[in-house]
Parts: structure tokens; sequence; C-alpha cells
């Protein structure tokens, strides 16, 4: 490593958003993508965008092609966004053979769309984002190559936030965890969505009063419609918070 | 036109910037103090402190948190809770027009009206941990760190709007959607604070707490009074995002008194009443315990914007080492363990170093038939020290009666926190300053005299001859942490990370689906070959009884049986319980009733960041029948073929009722306890 690039790795970026965590947290190695095209980490990689990224291996074939179809899915979940400000992206747990051209047929033999690049680089380059996108807090969950098969990581750069979720888990659900790192919706976006998940919860299997007096009257409880009152306990708390409060 | 557009935008969002230095943050902390409710929310948006930029000066990870001086500050205690006049007036279907979060109606509203009402708004605040410390962002109801404690009467129904008013420009760790859990009310599935039913800044949602004892159906008015909980905790649940959530400030304490634990020692008020020591804030003290790691400028540090670590820095009720002045008599504390993550086990020193004893009078906030002794010189190894799990609670007895005045004695953790720099001296000998947690100041005789006692006989524990004789079923569920392959191989990756049978969270998809009013024996296990975790596991809506406990030891590669060690119910057990700790090998076997509501529920491991790497199951209680098999599909219909574990999967999670675990068959106590093809209990229930 040159002087220059060492640099760039370890010193924060002045023209990276304000709420960023930058090249200095998140590293900033030279990868090659399945096009053979070299990128930087940080500033090509996740400056600016929302990343998705999970670990894989060509040659894996239990796990793997699972976790793979699964993202093969998020991809018409993502629709415009991806390649425009969403980016899928699979590094290798195994460069030394998963070359380039490798990837490219494994890329072109998913489905892959623009906007999901699958990257190889350097054993300490991709072992330092492993450990740092995936970490845990514990050593044997962090430094292991199975645990990080099986998840997925959401960034979003501009504001810091991260979300993960576990492959291969139905992409609805992976979209979703997308969404918890997408800056908040505008205010009368969440009071429709709100609005119409009433609506859902109202249509769907919510057990009505009269389903319930039912139930009750099957397993001959006692029918009760009216108001329970309790005066003296209504006492016991008016003294209990004047206790404290006088 | 656009000039006005422009400032309003601009008067509209908290400022976030460069230009906001921590002098302006402080006003701007100030100011939220004496924000109320009735303020609009754009007045609220402007005095609320804006998001410190994820700490500028903290990357990489502190070594540790800054020095601090022990014993510099009063524990503080959180204020009580207030009674408001709710303006809209609550409403059985959700008010999504006037701004409330979608939900079910509430069950039984007309029957539990709540009179009384609260409103909590979910805010950003300032919060000073320690006076060397500068103060800190954090989250809070009501914007203050522990939230208000509320007490309750049972008997009398509430209801608690929770107004999420977080920040929209959401920056670093935490999640602006919020959802409360009152940990472990008896309440209805839509106020029960469901990890997904989470909603967004500007809604608010109403919580209907009715304050009854389980069994109300077939027990009116307000069920069994042997049901009773008196110590319960409310708090951020707001699933992948309950640990940062939690970390940044966002729970407090919810107390119960009825005729037996009555709040009040004074004599005169029935030979039920048990007298101990009473009196919120004066000799009944809220113990809330966190551990925090903060940057020099007193932030709050994330490991990654996504994971919590484990803090250096032990907090009670949000100071750093508190002192606390106590007369020369008996209290009651009531000790929290808040999460994330760390495991307790305090114990009590006086001045001299000698241990002195505390007396655990209740579990999980459920009175113990009698009370049981917590000293290191104890026989039994689980009594030499209290040992709290997360989201555990205990109120323990502590006698100071013959402390000398003048003196301090202190509340040590086994693991040390970092105090300072500078070597600290021993406060008393053979005591760590590091261990200690806090101190307790042994002021003088007390102004007026004891009346307080600690009966022998603390309540008798409710009669389930009549469920245990009709049980469902065995209802099994796996705790797993990741396993290097199926069968152990490890070369075929096909674990997922943290997973209970199997499964990770769809909050879609019940994994188990029980009838009203059923019962049934639930065995938890914590599988082997695991990591090492203990999981701290919840189960959501009624507390259950601990029958069986044994530990599994095998082969942490093979999965080969080697012995089975069994434990029986250990002292603290022995009572009533909703979070079961099972170390790695362990498996509880515990007995549940499902009474009175309908809906969805959860069985999760309470170790925050597991639950937020979707270490949680939904259950649902339904009219029946119920269910012997884990969910077959996901919420959107794909199929659920689980990992290609023996119990993963659309697998059976029911064995014919067991009430002990020396009556599991043989061929169950390996891994392949959960064998596919297994066809479950053929007896229902009762209709």
């Amino acid at each position: 490593m040159n002087r220059r690039d060492f640099l760039s790795c370890h010193v924060p970026d002045k023209s990276r958003p304000a709420a960023s965590l930058g090249p200095g947290y998140y590293s900033n190695g030279v990868f090659t993508t399945h096009e053979n095209r070299k990128v930087r980490f940080y500033d090509d990689l996740i400056r600016g965008k929302i990343s998705i990224i999970n670990f894989m291996y060509a040659s894996c074939d239990k796990y793997c092609p699972r976790s793979i179809s699964c993202l093969t899915k998020l991809q018409d979940l993502l629709g415009d966004h991806l390649g425009r400000d969403m980016f899928m992206y699979s590094f290798s747990l195994k460069p030394e053979e998963d070359t380039p051209d490798k990837l490219a047929a494994y890329a072109k033999s998913n489905g892959a769309r623009r906007g999901w690049l699958f990257l190889t680089g350097s054993e300490y380059d991709l072992t330092s984002i492993r450990f740092k996108l995936f970490r845990l807090d514990d050593p044997l969950m962090d430094f292991s190559v199975d645990v990080h098969a099986s998840m997925v990581r959401m960034i979003n750069d501009n504001n810091s936030r991260w979300s993960s979720w576990v492959l291969p888990d139905p992409p609805r659900l992976i979209r979703e965890a997308v969404s918890w790192v997408e800056p908040t919706k505008p205010f009368a976006v969440r009071v429709r969505e709100n609005a119409e998940l009433q609506t859902r919860i109202e249509s769907e299997s919510a057990i009505t009063a009269p389903q319930r007096a039912k139930f009750k009257r099957a397993h001959g409880w006692p029918e009760i419609t009216a108001k329970y009152e309790n005066p003296e306990g209504l006492r016991k708390l008016q003294s209990l918070l004047h206790a404290r409060t006088a | 036109m656009s000039s006005t557009k422009e400032k309003k935008r601009k008067s509209t969002e908290p400022p976030n910037g460069p230009g906001w230095t921590r002098r302006t943050m402080l006003k701007a902390s100030a100011a939220a103090g004496v924000v109320t409710m009735l303020t609009s929310r754009k007045s609220l948006a402007l005095s609320l402190p804006p998001i410190p930029t994820q700490p500028p000066d903290c990357t990489p990870q502190p070594t540790n948190s800054p020095a601090t001086t022990p014993f510099m500050q009063a524990l503080p205690i959180p204020p009580v809770a207030i009674p408001t006049i709710l303006i809209p007036f609550p409403t059985l279907q959700a008010d999504t027009a006037l701004g409330e979060a979608a939900r079910a109606n509430h069950q039984d509203w007309t029957q539990f009206f709540p009179l009384v009402q609260y409103s909590v708004s979910v805010q950003p605040t300032m919060h000073q941990f320690h006076p060397q410390i500068p103060p800190t962002y954090c989250w809070g109801y009501n914007g203050i760190y522990p939230g208000p404690t509320f007490l309750n009467v049972y008997g009398v129904p509430i209801l608690v709007r929770f107004a999420n008013n977080l920040p929209v420009n959401n920056i670093g760790f935490g999640d602006n959607n919020h959802t409360t859990h009152l940990h472990n009310g008896h309440s209805a599935s839509e106020s029960d604070g469901f990890a997904g039913d989470y909603w967004s800044p500007g809604l608010f949602k109403d919580h209907h707490y009715p304050n009854v004892y389980a069994g109300f159906n077939a027990v009116p008015p307000i069920g069994d009074p042997l049901e009773a909980q008196h110590t319960y905790w409310y708090h951020d649940h707001r699933h992948s995002f309950t640990a940062a959530n939690n970390y940044r400030g966002i729970n407090g304490m919810y107390l119960m008194y009825d005729d037996v634990d009555t709040g009040s020692e004074a004599p005169g008020q029935g030979a039920q009443a048990l007298r101990l020591p009473g009196g919120y804030g004066v000799y009944d003290i809220p113990l809330n315990f966190t551990d925090k790691l903060f940057c020099s400028d007193g932030q709050m540090y994330a490991t990654s914007p996504d994971t919590i670590p484990a803090g250096d820095k032990f907090c009670v009720n949000g100071a750093i080492q508190p002192y606390f002045n106590v007369y020369t008599r008996r209290y009651r504390f009531r000790f929290l363990n808040s999460g994330p993550a760390r495991i307790w086990t305090f114990n009590l020193y006086d001045n001299n170093g000698n241990a002195q004893p505390m007396t655990v009078v209740t579990t999980d906030g459920n009175l113990l038939p009698s009370p049981v002794e917590i000293i290191p010189s104890s026989s039994q190894p689980t009594l030499q020290g209290l040992t709290v799990y997360v989201s555990q609670r205990y109120d323990v007895i502590i006698d100071f009666t013959n402390a000398t005045a003048g003196t301090s004695w202190y509340l040590t953790n086994s693991a040390a926190q970092f105090v300072s720099n500078a070597q600290e001296p021993e406060p008393a000998p053979g005591v760590n300053i590091g261990n200690v947690v806090m101190a307790f100041n042994i002021t003088g005789p007390p102004p007026q005299q004891d009346q307080s006692q600690v009966p022998s006989v603390l309540t008798t524990l409710p009669n389930i001859a009549t469920p245990m004789a009709n049980l469902f079923g065995t209802r099994l569920w796996n705790f797993n942490d990741f396993v290097a392959g199926a069968e152990g191989d490890p070369s075929n990756p096909t674990a997922k990370v943290f997973n209970v049978n199997g499964l990770t969270f769809d909050p879609n998809r019940p994994d188990a689906l029980i009838q009203q009013g059923s019962a049934e024996t639930w065995l938890i296990r914590n599988r082997f070959p695991g990591t090492g975790w203990t999981h701290p596991v919840h189960i959501h809506l009624e507390e259950g009884r601990v029958l069986d406990r044994r530990n599994i030891n095998a082969n942490p590669t093979t999965g080969a049986l080697i012995s089975i060690n069994s434990e029986g119910v250990p002292p603290l057990e022995q009572g009533r319980r909703d979070v079961y700790p099972i170390v790695p090998g362990d498996e509880v076997l515990i007995f549940l009733q499902f009474r009175d509501w309908f809906g969805k529920y959860m069985i999760h491991c309470h170790n925050l960041g597991h639950e937020d790497n979707l270490m949680l199951t939904r259950w649902d209680v339904t009219t029946g029948p119920s269910s012997t098999v884990t969910s077959p599909t996901y919420s959107d219909g794909t199929p659920n073929t689980g990992n290609g574990e023996p119990n993963s999967g659309a697998q059976p999670n029911l064995t014919p009722a067991i009430t002990l675990l020396s009556q599991l068959p043989a061929s169950y106590e390996t891994t392949k306890l959960n064998r596919p093809g297994f066809k479950g209990s053929k007896k229902g229930v009762k209709a």
C-alpha cells in the first residue's frame, strides 16, 4: 500500500455526508467487480448510497444458492431504486477461487441486473469489511464465515442508519429491512399508510366482540357487559399518588 | 410566498449540523424540560435537542468511558406519572383520523373502561449520567430517563397514550419507529406492544392496561388475586432495534399494589396486608440497572449503527455509581436489569467488608411463597449472589437496622466497571471500587419507627391442579445459536444466526396457535452444540411456573450425549416467573395458561442483541383449535422449509404432555428432539 492509499484509508474525507461515518470507519480498500472494474470500498460503493451487502462464494452449493435466489427476487422489489440510489454488493468469501470472470458467469446465471455487483479482492480487505459490517461483538461469531453467509446488511451512508436481516428469508422481509435505513417518509405518507393498515387490520382475522362473547358462553364463563365500578380502588390510587406528590 | 414556506420548513425541523454546538444543544434541552403535551407539535420539535451526528470524536471505539469519581451524586428517583384527561378522548376503535396508530379494537373495553388516563411522549432529551460527563443525547418517556414510574392499584383500569415524538431526521443507532411493551402485563394483544406493531413519529397509540389479575373470565370481576404481580417495567420493543432504543433510554417502571402488597407499612390494614417497607421513593426504591459506554464528549458509543456494546459504566436509575442515603431501618429495593445484555450478580457488603444478606420477596414481580435470603456463604450456589438476567426483576429487602451511622454499605456486581485512571482505594476491605454499583450511606435512625415487616409466608401459589390434569401437550421451543452446518457438518453452512426452532422472526407468521383458556407445558431448550450463549427467554401474556430444569452435557462438535444433570426447581424459581434464563445445554419445563385475551403474543430471548437478531417468535391466542405444527409458510406464502435442522421449518412442535423432564422419552434426549412426522397430542381442550 502506498502512502496515498494509506491516507485515503484512514483520514476522514471532508466531502462525505455530514452524518457519515466516513472511510476511516468503513475502510477504503480496493475491490474488483465481476465487470473487472477496480472500486474503492467507501468512495465508490458506500458513499451517499444505500448498500445491501452479503457474502458468498461461487462454488457454494448448499446454502448460498437459496440466499442468492432470494436476492435475485429482492431486485424486483427494489425496482427503480436498484442502480440509482440502492446497490447490492455480494462479496466473495473465497477470493482465491472467485476470479472476476467466474463471478461474472455467476452473476449472469443468477440474473443479476445493473446495480448488483459481485466483488472480490484481497483476503485482508475482505476480512476487514466482513468484521466491520457484520460485527456482533462476539469473536466467535464475528470471525465465523458461516454466520456471514446467512446475513444481509443494509447501510445508508447519508444518515448512518444500518439494518440487517437473515438469508434466505422471504425477499419481502428483506425489502422491509431496507426501508428502515431509508429516510423517514413525509408525514402525509405515514398517515395514509397508517389508515391503510387500519383498514387491513379490520378486514383481517381480528376476533370481534360478538365472537369473544360466544366463546365465553361456550366455556360457561359469566358474561359481563356492565362497566366494572371500583370507587375503593380509585381512592387507593389517589392516596398513592397523593402520598408521592404532596 | 416561497420565502414563508422556506421559513416554516426551517422552523419545524430540529437544526442539525456543524452550526450547533454543545452549548446550543444544552439550551435546547433546558427548553425541552418545560414542554408539556399540550404544546403543539411545531414548538415541541423546536425545543427538542438536535441529534448529535454519530460521535465525530469517538471512532474507533474508545478504550474506556471518561473517568468518574464514585459516589458524587445521589440516586435519582424517577418521578411518578400523573394522570390527565386525554384529548381526543380514547376510543374503542383506533382514531386514525386524529393521529392514532392502527390497531385492533380494544378487548373488554366497556367492562374495564379506563377512567384514569395518562399521556406519555417518547422524545429526545439530554440526560447527565455523571457530573463529570457532559450531558448525553438520549430518548426517553416524557423526555426523561428512566421514564416516569406508574403507580397502580389492581382493579383500576388505566389507558396510556404513547405519542411518538422521536426525530424524523434519524441518524445513527436507534430507530424512530416505536412500540411499548408493558413487561409482563396481562394486557390484550393490541396493547401489548407486539414487536411488529410499531408506529412512526407524529402518531400516538393508546395502550389499555386493565390492571386485572389473570383468569378474570372464569373468576369475575377482576380475576384470581393469587395471580398478582407487583413489579413491571415498560420499554421499547420495536423489533430489530430494541437494544438501540433501550440503550437510548426508552424504558421505565410500572408498579402494582393491591390489598396484600399495599405499598404502605402502617398497621391496621387488615391481616392480609404484608406491610413490606412502603412509600415509593422513600422506603420503596426502584433500581434500574444498565451499562453504557461513553465517548469523551459524553455521547453514548455504539459499536456500529446496529450494534450496542457492553458498557464499562454501571448506571442505576441513570446515574453512574450513585449513593443513596438510608436510615437504620428496612428498605424495599426493586432490582431491574434493563439490558442490553449484561448479566448482573449482586452482593452487599458493609463498611468492614463483611457480606450482608439481601432478602428476596418477589421474582419478576411475583411474591415468593417465602422470602429467600442471598448471602455469599449460602450452601445453595444459586443463592450466593443475586443473579439478574436481562429484564428480570427482584424485589429485595435490605435491613440496615444494625448498620453503624456514618458508614456506608456497598452493592457490588461480580464484574467490574471502569472508574478512573488513578488507582481508587478500596471503599471497604476486600471490596474493589470497580465492582461497586452503588453505595448506601447510613445517616442514622429513622424519623419514625420502622413499622414494616417481612412475613415468613408471603403468598400461596395459585392452584393449578385442574389445568395440569388437562394439558393440551408440551410445546417445544429450541433457542439455537448458529450451528456450524446441518448435523454438525462445518463445510455446509446452513445455520441462521440466532433462531427459535430454526426460524427467525416474521411478524406476520404465528408459529403456534393456542386456544384461549387452555394450558400447556413448554419445554425451552438452549440447544447444543452452541457458541456458549445464555438466553433469558421471555414469554408474554402470562406468568409461568417452572416445573423442572436440567442441563444436558453434550459433545459440542458431534452433539453426542455425555450426561444429563437434573437441577429440579431452584429456590428463586419456586414462585412465578416470566423470564427463564437457559445457559448452554439447559432446558426448562414450564407450565403456562393462556387466558382472557386473544391475539398475537411472543416468546423471545430477552438479551436485546439476540432479539434484534430475530430470536423472536410470534404465537397467537385464538378461538381454537390449537396447532401442533410450526407454521408451514411465511406470511407471504413462501414455503417454510427451515434450514434442514431436525426441528426446523414446518415441523411438529408439540409432544404428548409431560410435567417432569424425566418423562421425556429417551429418544428425545438427543438433538433429534423433534422428529419429523410426529403427530402430536390427540388430547384436546374441553370446549
